[in-house]
């Protein structure tokens, strides 16, 4: 549309904008740099620093470049004379104030006003006064304040307002005497709220746990992926001398923007924790000792092979990555068996056949913006993804009518449409269902469970918002996935999906489901979905069978085994059981008898596939701890001593190469209503339903200190 | 007849003559070597010897571990590790600086915010074993409480120029 597209000049250079940008937008997009501190290209425009002002013609003043739309004919001058004299004095008002501890300043070297200090600011100041004097607050454990620095941009406080949704700071008083604050004292505890270090462009929001730790100049930034959620957020690690000394977010639009969790920003803690596993280590006779590696390996070769090909388990965990869970699936069927497994959290495997090749969200991150209408069931979505979360929050604040269906309530920060709860998710579902059908008949596979169910307003009403919507979405959340009556809930949720039109999706465990799903890390399929001849055990059975060998790969029965209660008892009645695993716990302690470390997420190299199907591999950032290896390498020694074919692999590129052959183009399913039977029963009960805390989701996550010190983590712990 | 000239000069050893009139003349003039250990040559307050790390009249450590002469080192010559110490401030958990690698710039020196690391004016040290080249922070600071008094007065004389 012509209407739309408004000509302007910058530095004399003709320009198009479009009708509604503002100055700063078009300046930054033809890379004439105005400076700035309050204006974020996410958040709303303050103009509370008056550091972008620019000269424009006709104007009487300079006007500040954030706050003024483009008008035809305007003409921007951003180098001025004026502009430049108006820029320097607001850098002086600001310095009035602004401490000289630059030296001890975490910020220093990567600071906005350090920076534009430089090009803006005088070599010697005029003002003679005192200097002003905030005292610190105690926000939590995550973020660290020096009150002091701050320039007052308020951009913490937009944060708050406008991308948690969760207003936790704001300014007190006036003029002078104008503070952060947040109001009561209380910590900042919403999940996402360290991305306040990222937007304070001074020293006074920093990272509490990197804390004087390392300068900005001498660490080196290495991409990685965040590993504790199906997202994949994107993720640089700041590594000194082979150490990671903290996390930031990488931007990438489709996924998690320019924000992270804080579980990904901290739990980089844990690599260093003092639970690590530093060397192989054996039992014998109850006792522990250290072992060389070479001894190890050719042990667990031993086992492995010695075993029963019938007798032989695999136990992974979602958190894999595609080339590890290749590498697994490969040696599994070299050892002749079928009893892999990574769905460790799964309760209810019953009609898997039925499964999609892997879940999928049903759309892309981004498009989770665009729905209609959004039903979440079974699911602490806050918890489970929180960039999903806030993508939720985003489309609701676009007008979709976002609902929830889950047992217990948990909190939203966005006006939610319906949220209907208190029944196990079973009879939540069928209520749905039974309003989207509307008197029509029940589909075959849930008629049963459907019978005597009456919808309530409630239910008319989310299932009206799912039909009425261009595009819908059912998510069924890991609360869902770990249901004791899954294949009911996934069948209901078919049957909404089509009696409503509405696509199904899943927040799937882990990092990486569906590459460990795809790569074929299942007792009943082989890679790329193929069925398997015969399906093997599912975690419960080999927990329950007797078997001679069990390898558990990467998980702690102690926390991480949902699917079969008292996993840890279970697992030390069996014959061998062989640990590879970066941490060790008392659960495998108690468990196993030979246990390998092996390498976090930054010590290895790989590849997640995310809930949307996004293949992103990542190289390791950080020099190993101790004789830890990448699981990788392990893998393949394994399979070179138990004589396995093709296991001659020297990278993790060449794994996925060659994994990707069989693997390309496969696309995430959705359930068919139609091949899904749900088996009812009886433990469909509210206090059945398994929440993993915020701060309990993984073993590197429970490791990391500072996640730990969190006011939800205490009281998880105290609960204890 | 520069043939004869030097045919003359050979058998009259003229070409000894005139190195031994160097000595002669030598001999009769003041002399400038020093006896190294009894006497010395005087030094500028701005010498660049060996390294001290300063402490403030009261005690307390001047490093605030903030790496400006680790980053402005041309030799790589300083390795520091910072942290919080007890009382909250950031202070250096290891400072070396490599003996073997310094190139005795000084821009340490100037880079310091606090004036914690000097180059004094020590040079008469030596290494008998491998790793003393390293001197560690409590080297450092050690020989700063040896020669504070000499380090201050050095600052004091170049505190007009600064």
């Amino acid at each position: 549309m012509s209407d739309d597209i408004v000509n302007i000049e910058v530095d004399g250079k003709p320009v198009e904008g479009r009708r509604g940008q503002m100055v700063i937008e078009v300046t930054d997009h033809v890379g004439a740099y105005v400076p700035r501190f309050c204006y974020h290209e996410k958040l709303s425009i303050a103009a509370n620093c008056r550091m972008c002002l620019v000269d424009i013609e006709g104007a009487p003043k300079p006007i500040p470049a954030c706050a003024q739309p483009i008008a035809e004919g305007m003409k921007i001058f951003t180098k001025s004379p004026r502009a430049i004299s108006a820029q320097k004095a607001t850098m002086e008002f600001l310095l009035i104030n602004h401490p000289l501890d630059c030296p001890i300043c975490d910020q220093g070297g990567e600071c906005e006003l350090q920076d534009l200090a430089m090009g803006y600011g005088r070599d010697v100041s005029r003002y003679n006064d005192g200097k002003r004097v905030v005292k610190d607050k105690d926000i939590g454990p995550l973020v660290s304040t020096d009150m002091t620095r701050c320039i007052h941009c308020t951009r913490c406080v937009r944060f708050g307002d406008e991308v948690q949704g969760k207003p936790q700071l704001g300014t007190i008083e006036r003029g002078e005497n104008v503070k952060i604050s947040t109001y009561v004292e209380e910590n900042v505890d919403h999940e996402l709220s360290a991305n306040i270090i990222d937007l304070c462009p001074v020293g006074a929001l920093n990272n509490k746990p990197y804390r004087y730790s390392a300068r900005a100049w001498e660490m080196e930034q290495r991409a990685t992926i965040s590993p504790h959620d199906c997202v994949g957020s994107n993720l640089y690690a700041h590594v000194l001398r082979g150490t990671v000394k903290r996390i930031v977010p990488r931007d990438n639009e489709s996924i998690n923007e320019t924000w992270i969790s804080d579980r990904d920003r901290f739990s980089y803690e844990a690599i260093y924790s003092a639970e690590r596993l530093q060397t192989p280590r054996l039992k014998e006779n109850g006792e522990w000792r250290d072992i060389d590696w070479a001894d190890a390996l050719s042990l667990a070769a031993e086992v492995l092979s010695a075993a029963d090909s019938d007798k032989t388990g695999i136990i992974a965990s979602p958190n894999m990555t595609v080339e590890e869970a290749y590498l697994l699936s490969q040696l599994a069927s070299h050892l002749g068996t079928n009893n892999l497994d990574h769905r460790i959290a799964r309760r209810d495997t019953s009609n898997q056949d039925a499964d999609p090749v892997y879940e999928g969200l049903g759309c892309s991150i981004e498009a989770l913006e665009s729905q209609g209408a959004i039903l979440v069931a079974g699911s602490n979505i806050r918890n489970e993804a929180p960039i999903i979360a806030h993508r939720l929050r985003k489309a609701s604040l676009q007008g979709a009518k976002v609902s929830f269906a889950n047992a217990s309530e948990y909190e939203y920060f966005f006006d939610v449409a319906d949220y209907i709860s208190g029944n196990g998710l079973v009879s939540l579902l069928a209520g749905i269902a039974v309003a989207a059908a509307d008197g029509k008949d029940m589909h075959a596979s849930v008629a049963s469970i459907c019978k005597d169910v009456t919808a309530s307003d409630a239910d008319k009403r989310i299932a009206a918002s799912l039909a009425d919507a261009d595009d819908a979405l059912l998510l069924l959340g890991n609360i869902a996935g770990r249901h004791a009556a899954y294949s009911a809930v996934r069948a209901l949720a078919a049957v909404i999906g089509e009696l409503t039109g509405a696509k199904v999706g899943s927040i799937t465990e882990g990092a990486n489901s569906a590459g460990a799903s795809l790569a074929g890390l299942l007792p009943h399929r082989q890679a790329a979905g193929a069925a398997r001849k015969e399906a093997g055990l599912d975690v419960a059975a080999m927990l329950e069978g007797e078997l001679e060998s069990i390898m558990l790969v990467n998980v702690e029965p102690d926390s991480d085994i949902h699917a079969s209660s008292d996993a840890v008892r279970k697992l030390s009645e069996q014959k061998h059981v062989i640990a590879l695993t970066s941490y060790i716990s008392e659960g495998l302690l108690e468990a196993a008898d030979l246990l390998l470390p092996i390498g976090t997420f930054a010590e290895t190299s790989g590849t997640y596939v995310n809930v949307a199907g996004t293949w992103q591999s990542f190289s390791g950032v950080a020099n190993p701890v101790g004789e830890a290896r990448p699981c990788w390498k392990v893998l393949r020694v394994l399979g070179n001593l138990t004589d396995a074919e093709g296991f001659d692999f020297v990278s993790s590129e060449e794994i996925l190469s060659t994994a990707r052959e069989s693997l390309s183009d496969t696309a995430a399913g959705y359930y068919d209503a139609a091949s899904v039977v749900a088996k009812p029963n009886g433990a469909d009960a509210p206090d059945q339903e398994i929440d993993t805390p915020l701060y309990s989701v993984d073993s590197m996550v429970r490791r990391a200190h500072a996640l730990q010190q969190t006011l939800s983590a205490k009281r998880i712990a105290d609960e204890r | 007849m520069s043939q004869f000239s030097s045919y003359v000069k050979t058998f009259a050893l003229w070409e000894l003559l005139k190195g031994l009139s160097v000595t002669l003349r030598q001999f009769f003039k003041k002399s400038v070597t020093l006896e190294y250990p009894e006497e010395k040559t005087p030094q500028s307050h701005r010498f660049r010897g060996l390294h001290a790390l300063r402490r403030y009249p009261n005690g307390e450590e001047r490093c605030i571990a903030c790496k400006l002469c680790e980053a402005v080192c041309p030799a790589l010559a300083i390795t520091i590790e910072s942290e919080v110490s007890d009382d909250g401030t950031r202070r250096t958990a290891r400072y070396d600086i490599d003996l073997f690698k310094c190139i005795y710039c000084g821009f340490c020196e100037e880079a310091c915010p606090v004036d914690a690391i000097v180059e004094t004016r020590i040079h008469e040290y030596h290494m008998e074993k491998p790793g003393e080249n390293i001197m560690t922070k409590d080297k450092l600071l050690a020989v700063g409480d040896k020669y504070d008094a000499m380090i201050s007065a050095d600052k004091a004389a170049d505190a007009k120029y600064r």
